[in-house]
């Protein structure tokens, strides 16, 4: 159901550490994985200029957040939620110099809306780091009521908000952190199809 | 022999209306129209390309603009005499007067400010002041953040100083070669805010110094802004077959590929002549020899891959080269 080849569906690439003075780093559930992976990798003393963001979600028993610590990071936060964990970062990012390098891994909730805070700060989106991990599980608005519905699997799915049966594009807003929902039975309501898993 | 141009890009008549010794080596020019119709408007860090008929040659030089974008009624350049080079600038100062008319081109801006920026961090050397002086006036009308960071050679050589001092004060640093004075980049660009852009122009050493300073500090590629134009290398004279002009053309010693097919009637794009743009990319049907790259435009890989060439500052070398021009 999906068109490809739409342009604005972000692209993804591994994380590589690049030089600098601050490396903030964010992070959900699996997207622990792509940090630890990174550490591997980057030069000696890399992680004690390193703060991290991290939120679990789900994966909260997976041990994860004490992994990240074991890197002796220069800052650690672990915050419930991922609404509760970016004021932090709108917060770091305030203090922030040039040599601040962004890296964000996890699933594409997480990196659009800690995109968002980072590209607000003035960085631009080309100099921001993301790997996507875990979830395919996709942030939708609906063209109709402008709702935004979290952690949408399902192809198509119902609009959280306004329960219009939406068919999810790949066409996706840098600016508000999400893929486009439209609605899949406007000219026969009522003969959507039934949703399948297609994000897991 | 032929010295008419075919080249179709629009032109404009100027006149010169004023001629200022800056230093030594530097002269500043005023060019109005000659329509007296206004100048197309360019924003900071734009250049022209400035047409000299020299004798049988047609010149044909990037310079930065200086003036206040907005004004429209002139533009003004400044033109470092270099002996050494191949000729344009030694014309500009030895046989351009008040009075005498010129061709130009319209404005090209391949080293535009960044609107998104937080704060702009210039860094200039010596000539390289010129597109910075029409970028501060626009960051200073638009109310932009910045400061210039002006490496100069000494008090009498440094182009503009006054000026700089007398209109900028304090965003204003100048550093003399002649009391060993160097621009402290690492503590220039520590503490600088989230959202900075950085802007250099200068010499080739100075540049390349500043660029890789800033990415090993882990400023990202996006903040950063350069401009350089080179001027085409002489060397061995050769022969280029255009395929699709059924032509054969000579490239001589002191002439750039670009110039050579020009000579020969054919309207080849072109932007900058000075292998930064892109414009006069050129596809190579098949060589036997080897392509003597200048540009810094394409990558390593296109340069290696044998396909493309810049025929504004590349040459060739071997028995036989054939382009799609």
């Amino acid at each position: 159901m999906l068109v490809e080849g739409i342009k604005s569906r972000p692209v993804y690439a591994p994380l590589v550490a690049r030089p600098g003075q601050l490396h903030l780093m964010v992070a959900d559930a699996e997207g622990a994985q792509a940090i630890l992976d990174l550490a591997v990798v980057a030069p000696q003393g890399f992680f004690l200029r390193a703060h991290i963001i991290y939120v679990p979600r789900d994966g909260a028993g997976s041990g994860f957040d004490k992994r990240l610590a074991a890197l002796s990071p220069g800052a650690l936060y672990v915050g419930p939620t991922l609404a509760a964990s970016l004021p932090r970062l709108k917060q770091e990012l305030a203090n922030a110099h040039m040599g601040t390098q962004v890296y964000l891994a996890g699933t594409e909730g997480l990196i659009g809306q800690a995109m968002i805070i980072a590209l607000a700060a003035g960085i631009d989106h080309g100099s921001i780091q993301a790997e996507h991990r875990g979830s395919e599980a996709r942030r939708v608005q609906c063209v109709h009521c402008k709702g935004i519905t979290d952690d949408v699997t399902t192809q198509p799915v119902a609009c959280s908000h306004c329960g219009l049966v939406l068919l999810v594009r790949d066409h996706y807003s840098r600016r508000i952190g999400a893929f486009q929902g439209v609605c899949i039975d406007a000219e026969e309501p009522g003969t959507a199809p039934v949703p399948e898993e297609v994000f897991p | 022999m032929s010295v008419k141009s075919a080249d179709k890009t629009p032109k404009i008549d100027v006149e010169v209306m004023e001629i200022r010794q800056i230093t030594e080596q530097i002269r500043r020019f005023r060019f109005e129209p000659v329509s007296r119709k206004p100048l197309p408007v360019f924003a900071g860090g734009a250049h022209v390309v400035v047409e000299m008929q020299d004798g049988e040659t047609l010149r044909r030089n990037p310079y930065s603009l200086m003036s206040r974008p907005g004004d429209t009624d002139g533009f003004t350049i400044s033109v470092r005499r270099d002996p050494a080079g191949r000729g344009g600038s030694v014309f500009m100062h030895d046989q351009v007067e008040v009075g005498s008319r010129l061709r130009i081109s319209h404005p090209v801006n391949l080293f535009p400010i960044d609107r998104r920026a937080r704060k702009h961090l210039l860094f200039a050397g010596g000539i390289g002041i010129t597109p910075m002086l029409a970028i501060m006036a626009q960051l200073t009308e638009e109310t932009q953040v910045f400061e210039l960071h002006y490496g100069v050679r000494s008090e009498l050589e440094g182009p503009y100083l006054e000026l700089l001092r007398e209109k900028y004060g304090r965003r204003v640093t100048v550093y003399r070669d002649d009391l060993g004075e160097k621009i402290p980049l690492a503590e220039v660009m520590k503490g600088q805010p989230l959202g900075t852009h950085l802007y250099v122009c200068g010499p080739t050493g100075m540049m390349a110094w500043v660029l890789d300073s800033a990415s090993q500090a882990g400023w990202p590629d996006q903040n950063l802004h350069s401009e350089r134009f080179l001027a085409p290398p002489s060397g061995k004279p050769y022969q280029v077959r255009l395929a699709l002009s059924r032509l054969t053309v000579e490239v001589g010693t002191h002439q750039s590929m670009l110039e050579a097919i020009e000579a020969a009637g054919v309207d080849a794009p072109y932007l900058c002549r000075g292998g930064a743009c892109g414009q006069c990319e050129t596809r190579v049907l098949s060589l036997d020899g080897t392509l003597l790259h200048s540009d810094h435009y394409l990558s390593d890989e296109e340069h290696q891959s044998g396909e493309k060439v810049m025929p504004c500052v590349s040459r060739f070398e071997g028995r036989e080269l054939v382009l799609e021009r």
